[in-house]
């Protein structure tokens, strides 16, 4: 089943007189399940195109469709509550709430879908237990190491039990000991959920973990593992 | 909507040198309009009520034709027969006091300097006269029966030397048009702390003050006092049955009425300098923070925050900032207002002509007020906070994650 299809997509940033095309007619299918990295060099539209299939931005043309909805006719708020429901995010600066405890970052959408309590608290600690924080549930984000926090970010990306999780760049702030640690956990998470995970990357370790490599150069899709064309 | 609450209040405290300074900039901002109206209400309080103890009363009866600025004499202008009225009225259960008053003007002079008087002939026994009576200095209170003796105000013997037992001439208007002339003796020195009126105003029995002006069984007024200033209309209406003019405090103190609801427009527009200050403080401070914490707005907004939540979150921090602020505020001001009363602040002579303002200013804190300048402070801090929370609320996600931090 398809999560997520991506219909001949651009994005053009307009800053002054200058144009700037990220995404430059961009199409894609990922299905359910998938282990996709996102690859390319600094500048190939990799972020851009996760945040168009985030609903974090939307295309200049074309069409994003998530789990069947198209989500580039959504409102302002329909799009946070597309992402609220269907999409987990994990970003490389691990973007966490510093003010909230770990088990409070991970419940955060799980509060927001309005889950109950009792509900709320048997999932948090699930996963926290999945990626091995169960015991710093009650730390806050300063008091934890990059590779945990990226941690906390996976889990509270997986909390709402979202079809898809959006990841960028995972381990760029992390050291090699942490990025793999933080690679096989959302590997295992993957084949063990079948939640749908894409990230972006350009470390050939990471790549690695992949089951299916999109290569982008200068916004358009130079080469896809999962067909082959170039 | 506790989780709002949480992070509201946690935000609050990452820098909390900041927020503690925001939320006394409101608390200074509550402190300040809580000492000015209290100030107010005790300058005001203050020249109404001396003038209700000193002058008018909270009624008064008086002849239909009687014309408080000439002080007539003619028996026409007077009240006939005063002390049965007096007594009739008396007899009213709101009435404390009711009591006659012959008001006459007259020229006191000693040997080589003079003064111009008002002359008030009142009945010594009457309760009415007590802020005389407790005002008293030196010497003694009048008696009834006294026929040359007076009681002269401080700033009057002063200004004449006169000390108690000393003679002095007073030359009076008489009720014919006649000018009487008599050597009273100085029985007592007294203060109301009223500057206006003890400089100009001498007191003489009302039976001395009648013969000497040669209005035998008439006064000026029926004075009145109550036990409770709110039954004012109730009983003036009540006395409307006497043919005679029925005048209550608010009629004979129109100056003093409308200097207050000037004044309180005056003190509206510095209440509005005051809370726009601390309302620029509050924008500023969140404002400060949006920024800060640009990036974190994009995470929420990544995890599926809508707008009005977060929009949510700023307004609860400013609503935080208030709360703080007021607690703290109604703490200051009302310890401002107690520093202030210690010892008041002294006006002496300064008071406004036509004003019988005490020489010093107390102020008076009403709970009325209290509520209604916190609930006011709390109201523009909150609003104070929308400009923020909007910028928050519609910031872009990706232009929220690419923040700096």
């Amino acid at each position: 089943m398809e999560v997520v299809k991506v219909e001949n997509i651009t994005r053009v940033y307009q800053i002054g007189k200058v144009e700037t095309r990220a995404l430059q007619g961009v199409s894609l299918t990922i299905e359910d399940g998938e282990f996709t990295a996102l690859v390319g060099p600094s500048g190939s539209g990799k972020t851009t195109l996760l945040q168009m299939i985030g609903c974090l931005d939307q295309p200049s043309t074309g069409r994003v469709v998530i789990s069947g909805q198209d989500v580039t006719r959504l409102n302002r708020n329909q799009r946070a509550d597309m992402r609220r429901g269907h999409i987990g995010f994990i970003f490389q600066f691990f973007a966490l709430i510093p003010t909230l405890t770990t088990y409070e970052n991970v419940e955060m959408p799980l509060l927001l879908n309005g889950h109950t309590p009792k509900e709320r608290r048997e999932r948090v600690m699930e996963l926290l237990k999945a990626v091995d924080l169960a015991d710093r549930a009650n730390n806050r984000p300063d008091q934890l190491s990059g590779g945990q926090q990226q941690r906390v970010a996976i889990a509270r990306a997986l909390a709402p039990k979202p079809a898809l999780i959006l990841a960028d760049e995972p381990t760029a702030n992390l050291d090699t000991a942490n990025g793999r640690q933080v690679m096989e956990i959302m590997k295992k998470l993957n084949q063990e959920t079948g939640v749908t995970f894409v990230f972006a990357t350009h470390d050939p370790r990471v790549i690695s973990y992949a089951t299916r490599v999109v290569t982008l150069k200068d916004g358009v899709i130079e080469k896809d593992s999962a067909s082959g064309a170039k | 909507m506790l989780q709002i609450f949480k992070m509201a209040f946690r935000d609050l405290g990452r820098n909390r040198r900041r927020t503690f300074f925001s939320a006394l900039a409101v608390a200074i901002g509550l402190a300040l309009l809580m000492l000015m109206a209290s100030v107010i209400n005790g300058e005001m309080g203050n020249a109404i009520q001396s003038s209700i103890l000193l002058q008018s009363g909270h009624i008064q009866v008086r002849s239909v034709s009687f014309d408080e600025n000439k002080s007539s004499l003619k028996w026409e202008d007077l009240v006939a027969s005063p002390d049965e009225i007096a007594a009739k009225v008396a007899a009213f259960p709101q009435v404390k006091a009711a009591t006659p008053r012959l008001f006459a003007s007259g020229f006191l002079s000693t040997g080589d300097e003079s003064t111009g008087v008002k002359i008030y002939g009142i009945d010594p026994n009457s309760v009415a006269n007590d802020p005389y009576r407790m005002g008293l200095l030196s010497g003694n209170f009048l008696t009834a029966d006294d026929r040359e003796g007076l009681l002269i105000g401080k700033p009057a013997a002063d200004k004449l030397h006169l000390q108690v037992g000393d003679t002095v001439g007073l030359s009076v208007n008489t009720s014919n048009g006649d000018v009487q002339e008599q050597v009273f003796t100085v029985r007592g020195i007294y203060s109301t702390n009223t500057y206006a009126f003890d400089v100009s105003t001498i007191l003489m029995p009302l039976a001395k003050a009648q013969a000497i002006t040669q209005t035998e069984n008439h006064a000026s007024t029926i004075f009145i006092l109550l036990k409770n200033e709110t039954d004012t209309d109730s009983v003036a209406a009540a006395l409307q049955g006497l043919n005679l003019d029925v005048l209550t405090w608010r009629d004979m103190n129109q100056l003093i009425v409308e200097f207050e609801t000037m004044a309180n427009s005056y003190i509206g527009f510095f209440y509005l300098i005051i809370l726009a200050i601390t309302a620029s403080v509050i924008v500023n401070t969140l404002i400060m923070s949006v920024y800060e914490r640009t990036r974190e707005i994009g995470i929420l907004s990544a995890v599926g925050m809508r707008g009005s939540r977060i929009l949510g979150l700023f307004l609860a921090e400013s609503a935080f900032l208030a709360v703080g602020g007021v607690i703290l505020g109604v703490i200051l001001g009302w310890g401002a207002v107690q520093l202030f009363n210690i010892n008041g602040f002294y006006i002496g002579n300064m008071g406004l002509s036509g004003f019988l303002v005490g020489n010093t200013i107390r102020a008076q804190l009403m709970l009325d007020d209290i509520v209604n300048l916190s609930v006011l402070t709390f109201i523009v801090t909150l609003l104070a906070g929308l400009y923020p929370a909007v910028t928050a609320s519609r910031l872009e996600p990706v232009a929220a994650l690419r923040a700096e931090k």
